[in-house]
């Protein structure tokens, strides 16, 4: 594979998808619909409620809205990458992936061109979000958006990954609301995107707190978190770039292109 | 088959579904500037074989070569040298003729000055210039197959598959496709395979390849088929071919065949 031929397709395939989304002038203010509202009405709700002290990275005390926005942006990642997986595998993109399938670059690649342009749609939103976040006064210092940049795409590519993961191996997951319920909001509250792993275990809810430290994308949470800051949490990016490394190699070796086709096919035949 | 080497060899193809036995044993070559029709009844199994035939789907058993390349140990050379026009549209119908085109170029890794130039060749040869700028979405089902077919050739392959490219067409524009599709083969030395279940399309080929329940019931000229048959046109031959082959036939090639 020529490394000129590979890396003009990835810039196709991404532009593609770019150019598509914004078109579809409806779907970017739908996406920060769900964070938004999160941060602007259950974390500005349980500003009392739930009080933060001084973890890392943060110097002082920060108000609630400011600890949720890491997790409120891995929600706008995990969101994407769900659904661009699945509408990958499922009707609407069969035609683009014939064609793409046709190209004579390996299979993997083509799948890898396909999750990084997805991933650059979820960062698209997460700015937009992250827009949205400081116009409303949510403190966010300047400078550490540039700076999460990194940990956002990294943390976009696993999600991205674990949804071609999930729409590969999970037969019967047709429509969105089944992988909402079993894979998203399971991700989403068990980690630690609304509450630090200390407050789970001084709630003495140590099953839960065990499972949050475990699951990848609190992970992906804290990398943004810190990242935002301007610092490297080590761990957290090393948890995520293997995870990221682990679901997409799955997911290739499962992807079999005749899923969607397969039942059209069969009654064809007969 | 003596001669230089097919460009497009296939060799004992099986493909199941589940119980359904799509492909059971298809052997056919297609050599340099020949016109191939595969022609079946639908359900015979010539959409399963261009799966195949694409790389979209691994055959079960069998072999197949585009240009010496087996596409299931050496996938890249062997689609390089494929052109594909689905039976089904896989055009961006919000892009326009030039985006499509230009997208698929990119895919193939050509510059974008390179593209610029394949594409004004092809569009011109095919008489899409003045469309180049429309949205698909605004162009008929003609000029649609048209764009798709001017796509498929923009890399410069040497096999050109077809997969019941007129279905939806007029007559005339059915006419014409066929019509363009082979002078091209004449003038560039293409090996194209044109599946239909259209009896008076595969009268303009140059050997004609019978499908029918996932296996090659015959295979020649139309001219020899025509005279095995004893029948007075193709379609009778076609017919008595498919109508009284009820279970796994043999296959008979025609020692014709170029």
């Amino acid at each position: 594979m020529r490394a000129r031929h590979a890396l003009i397709a990835l810039e196709a395939v991404a532009a593609r998808e770019v150019v598509r989304y914004l078109h579809q002038t409806g779907r970017l203010v739908s996406a920060l619909v769900r964070p938004g509202l999160w941060l602007l009405v259950f974390a500005a709700g349980f500003e009392n409620v739930l009080g933060v002290s001084i973890t890392p990275p943060y110097d002082t005390y920060v108000p609630y809205q400011v600890y949720v926005v890491p997790g409120l942006i891995g929600m706008v990642l995990l969101f994407q990458g769900m659904q661009s997986s699945l509408s990958m595998v499922y009707e609407r993109e069969m035609g683009v992936m014939r064609l793409l399938l046709t190209v004579p670059l390996p299979r993997w690649y083509l799948l890898f061109c396909k999750l990084v342009a997805g991933t650059v749609l979820s960062l698209l939103q997460a700015y937009a979000f992250l827009v949205v976040a400081t116009v409303v006064g949510v403190q966010l210092p300047l400078w550490g958006m540039l700076s999460a940049l990194p940990a956002m795409a990294l943390v976009g590519l696993m999600l991205g990954a674990l949804g071609l993961l999930v729409s590969v191996y999970i037969r019967q997951l047709e429509n969105f609301a089944g992988t909402m319920n079993f894979v998203i909001f399971p991700m989403f509250f068990l980690s630690t995107s609304l509450y630090p792993v200390w407050r789970l275990q001084e709630a003495g809810a140590t099953l839960i707190a065990d499972i949050v430290q475990v699951n990848p994308f609190s992970y992906g949470i804290e990398l943004i978190r810190f990242a935002l800051y301007g610092r490297l949490d080590p761990l957290a990016a090393i948890v995520v770039g293997a995870s990221a490394l682990v679901f997409f190699i799955a997911a290739v070796h499962g992807y079999d292109p005749q899923r969607g086709l397969i039942r059209r096919t069969a009654q064809a035949a007969t | 088959m003596n001669g230089p080497r097919p460009m497009l060899r296939v060799r004992g193809a099986q493909k199941s579904y589940g119980r359904v036995k799509a492909l059971d044993g298809v052997d056919l070559a297609v050599g340099e500037g020949e016109f191939v029709a595969l022609l079946g009844p639908n359900g015979a199994g010539k959409t399963t074989l261009f799966q195949l035939l694409s790389g979209l789907f691994v055959a079960d058993a069998g072999t197949i070569e585009v240009l010496g390349h087996d596409i299931g140990r050496d996938p890249v050379p062997a689609l390089a040298g494929i052109g594909i026009v689905f039976q089904q549209s896989t055009l961006d119908l919000e892009l326009s003729v030039r985006g499509n085109l230009r997208f698929h170029a990119r895919l193939h890794g050509m510059s974008r000055a390179r593209a610029a130039t394949r594409i004004a060749e092809e569009a011109g040869r095919i008489g899409l210039t003045e469309r180049l700028d429309d949205r698909v979405r605004t162009l008929s089902g003609g000029t649609r197959r048209r764009v798709e077919l001017a796509r498929a050739l923009l890399h410069e392959p040497r096999v050109l598959l077809m997969d019941e490219p007129t279905v939806g067409l007029d007559p005339a524009s059915r006419r014409d496709l066929l019509a363009y599709v082979r002078d091209l083969c004449r003038e560039r030395g293409l090996g194209v395979l044109w599946a239909t279940h259209l009896v008076e399309e595969a009268e303009a080929a140059s050997r004609v390849v019978v499908l029918h329940h996932g296996h090659v019931l015959r295979e020649g000229r139309p001219a020899d088929l025509l005279d095995e048959g004893h029948v007075g046109t193709l379609a009778e031959a076609f017919l008595e071919l498919t109508t009284s082959a009820a279970g796994p036939a043999r296959t008979r090639t025609s020692e014709a065949a170029a």
